[in-house]
């Protein structure tokens, strides 16, 4: 069997270089946020996003750049969407006045590359919705970490609280520093995949913590660092199938959902991967950091 | 944890078949029944359509009605026997100055019931104007509750409207509805191109009848361009006739010019106003003005005394059933701009659900196979839950006739991926209670008891997540919080009640046997 590996791994011994390894990732993601940013979709930054499909599936894009450049648009981008023929199109300047501004584009585009231009999506955000939009979105995320925070701290203790936070926020910046490292663009299923990790990591480090607290009570003489090695081991199989099981149906979107779908199931099978190293690398060991022992939970339960 | 009563048994068969029913009714056709009518809705992703948002404008609405009440406020202080000076507007407030002897005097006439300046909410316990008095300047503006009064009627008064208009376009089955204080979302459902509705609700199709000013009027007049920007033309600003008094208006066709127009008939009083006016004025031009701008200034050759007349200019067939339609509608009280907007076409919402559709399938056979792998007859009581999961699922949506977008289906595909995380853990756990346990039975029995914890734990999490995305999320990511949320509640249906009575039976029938997971 793929997974039913020796069942007394000893995590203990990577703890330090792992935790290491992930330090650094943080710092290189801080590093690459702050310098490139976020690539902000039209829902977050305002303006108009187009999705079009040409009748000419010879139309180079270069011509649909030039095309647009004509036009005296401010700042379009124009890339590959899917199908050969497929484009989409952003632009940055928020032409809210006039109503027909979209159809002239149409127009205009259709004349340029002498074939017909399918619009198959428009999307124009004015800037007011997209400040709220973003607004709502970091609202959103900040209130998933607490209500989690606030959740494990009822059902546990703080130390498992603040690991589990950590750990999260461990995801959630690596996620996003690879997005700004690649200038994936950052919509508003990227929020919704975001929180959906939030959710994932957090569910994976819970399985464990519910072990250890499990053994804790069990083996009060133990000392955490054995108790979480054992903890981390029991649950090992249960944490491997399941992420292969939701990286299977992930992957599935990945490659068959389309191009609208690309962006979020990408973010979704980091999140996974880096959600499921995090509770063991990350989360656990700080257990063992902040010295929990059965006392921590004894303690609430008379 | 293994045993089941008989009526527990029964209660969950029936469940499961009467939400596997309701999944059934999405591909029969019965739209006379009202429960068998349900079917789960494409979001716009999905079917096509546009998506708009607009936002009403309400500050020239405000400034008017204050302007309104500049009159009412002299008649109280005439009454009062107040003597003011510099009685002006400014933006949103009165100001004017009074005596220091009046001060109190103003203040106790200022709060009357009885009088129509300033009415009293009771729901807001709160007036509709206020005052604040700084040594004799008197300041008068709108009270918080005052001005959310206003935003209230001018958008309800604009979703009438908007809704007239869109109606009239005969668009099948839109969803008109107000949000939050100042705005109004529609979803045409099927409409590729939202041009012309953008166009209908970009106007507030303010029509008046007015005199072409001939410099001798007392009333002032102001210079108006035309629509087609031809030129300009001095207006009287004394109106003759408003659009309200319009009764109906048609497009039609003018076979001796060989141009279309648009026919109106106005309603008793306005078709005496209009004929008094025509009368009196025979020979001068009458400017036709749509929101500041003229359609056209004919000569009134004849009384008009029936009522009705037509507006020419320089109208297509379109732009005159187009002009007929907002007059028949009625104005809006305020300028509406269109914030956000969402079209999809119906190829690309056709190629979603084909997407959506194969990635859920290969996605849902990949976990299958998975599981019957990992666990045998397990994996496949697992995988019997599963489906099962996925028919209440639907069954659900279908009942709740919930939109399904295309981060719905992605929900639905993820909701597969970790619906079996339940089973994992449960079975996992079984797994090391054989080594220690005696018997299967109790294996299994403990095994569930001792996961049950975790398996809470691990769903409530994920439902906390969706919850957040719910009340947060907007559009098409609300579609995908529901099915999030949705599927793990009937995760955790399937995986206590359903699976584990199938593995029950299952070690049951193998008391002896060693079973393989």
């Amino acid at each position: 069997m793929i997974f039913n590996l020796s069942k007394n791994f000893n995590f203990h011994q990577y703890y330090k270089k792992l935790n290491l390894l992930s330090l650094i990732f943080i710092i290189l993601s801080v590093f690459i946020l702050s310098y490139n940013g976020l690539n902000l979709g039209v829902d977050f930054k305002g303006g108009t996003l187009i999705e079009i499909r040409t009748e000419d599936t010879n139309v180079n894009i270069s011509k649909i750049r030039r095309s647009f450049l004509n036009m005296d648009l401010g700042d379009v981008t124009v890339k590959n969407f899917g199908n050969k023929n497929d484009y989409l199109i952003k632009i940055e300047m928020m032409n809210s006045d006039n109503e027909e501004f979209v159809s002239l584009i149409h127009d205009k585009l259709s004349l340029d590359l002498d074939s017909e231009v399918n619009f198959r999506r428009v999307e124009k955000v004015g800037p007011k919705v997209s400040a709220e939009l973003l607004n709502d979105g970091l609202l959103a995320i900040t209130l998933a970490l607490a209500a989690m925070l606030f959740y494990i701290w009822i059902r546990f203790e703080w130390q498992f609280s603040l690991a589990a936070i950590a750990a999260i926020i461990h995801d959630v910046i690596i996620t996003m520093g690879v997005f700004s490292f690649f200038s994936y663009e950052i919509n508003l299923s990227i929020v919704a995949a975001l929180l959906t990790i939030v959710g994932y990591s957090m569910n994976d480090t819970v399985v464990i913590f519910d072990r250890i607290r499990e053994n804790l009570k069990k083996y009060s003489k133990i000392p955490i660092s054995e108790i979480s090695n054992n903890s981390t081991n029991q649950t090992l199989s249960r944490t491997l199938i399941t992420s292969t099981t939701t990286l299977l149906a992930l992957i599935s979107i990945y490659l068959f959902g389309g191009a609208i779908l690309k962006g979020f199931s990408f973010a979704m099978i980091l999140g996974v991967i880096v959600g499921t190293y995090s509770s063991i690398f990350v989360a656990t060991p700080i257990l063992n950091y902040t010295k929990v022992n059965s006392n921590t939970i004894v303690k609430e339960e008379i | 944890m293994l045993y089941f009563s008989k009526l527990k048994l029964v209660t969950l068969y029936s469940i499961i078949v009467i939400f596997c029913l309701f999944t059934l009714l999405n591909f029969i056709n019965n739209d006379n029944n009202f429960l068998l009518s349900k079917k789960v809705n494409l979001g716009l992703d999905l079917q096509g359509g546009s998506y708009l948002l607009l936002e009403v404008d309400s500050s020239p609405v405000i400034k008017e009605k204050i302007q309104n009440k500049l009159l009412l406020l002299r008649k109280i202080l005439k009454e009062n026997k107040i003597k003011y000076k510099k009685l002006k507007i400014n933006k949103n407030y009165i100001n004017f100055i009074i005596q220091e002897k009046d001060i109190d005097n103003f203040s106790s006439s200022f709060n009357k019931k009885d009088y129509a300046f300033n009415p009293f909410y009771t729901q807001y316990n709160s007036n509709e104007m206020e005052y604040s008095i700084d040594g004799n300047l008197v300041k008068i503006n709108y009270t918080k509750f005052g001005l959310i009064e206003i935003k209230k009627t001018t958008l309800e008064q604009s979703l009438e409207i908007v809704r007239r208009r869109i109606d009239e376009t005969g668009t099948k089955e839109p969803t008109i509805v107000r949000r939050g204080n100042d705005r109004i979302l529609i979803e045409l459902p099927g409409l590729n191109d939202p041009n012309r509705i953008k166009k209908l609700l970009g106007k507030t199709a303010n029509l008046t009848f007015r005199l072409v000013s001939n410099n001798e009027d007392s009333f002032g007049a102001e210079m108006l361009s035309y629509e087609n920007d031809t030129g300009t033309l001095s207006v009287n600003k004394r109106v003759i006739l408003r659009g309200d008094s319009l009764d109906n208006a048609t497009p039609s066709f003018d076979n001796q010019n060989n141009s279309a127009i648009v026919n109106f008939s106005l309603d008793r009083i306005g078709a005496k106003k209009f004929a008094k006016a025509t009368t009196e004025n025979i020979g001068r031009r009458l400017a036709i003005v749509l929101d500041n701008k003229i359609i056209s200034a004919p000569v009134i050759r004849d009384a008009i005394l029936g009522g009705s007349g037509q507006i020419s200019g320089n109208f297509t067939f379109q732009s005159a059933t187009d002009l007929a339609l907002l007059l028949r509608s009625g104005a809006l009280p305020a300028p509406l701009t269109i914030i956000e907007e969402r079209t999809v076409g119906p190829d690309l919402g056709e190629d979603s659900i084909k997407a959506g559709s194969l990635s859920l399938l290969i996605g849902f056979l990949l976990v299958i196979i998975y599981m019957i792998f990992k666990y045998r007859v397990l994996g496949l009581i697992a995988n019997i839950a599963l489906i099962t999961n996925l028919m209440i699922l639907i069954g659900i949506l279908t009942i709740l006739e919930a939109t399904l977008t295309l981060p719905g289906i992605a929900g639905i595909i993820l909701t597969v991926g970790m619906a079996v995380d339940a089973n994992v853990l449960i079975f996992e756990r079984i797994k090391e209670e054989m080594k220690t346990e005696k018997t299967n039975i109790h294996a299994f029995d403990m095994g569930y008891k001792k996961a049950q914890s975790a398996v809470l734990d691990a769903n409530i999490t994920t439902l906390i997540s969706s919850l957040i995305l719910f009340f947060l999320g907007s559009g098409p990511v609300k579609g995908f919080a529901v099915t999030l949320g949705i599927g793990i509640i009937t995760t955790l249906f399937t995986v206590y009640f359903l699976a584990r009575h199938l593995s029950s039976f299952y070690v049951m029938k193998n008391k002896e046997r060693i079973i393989i997971i």
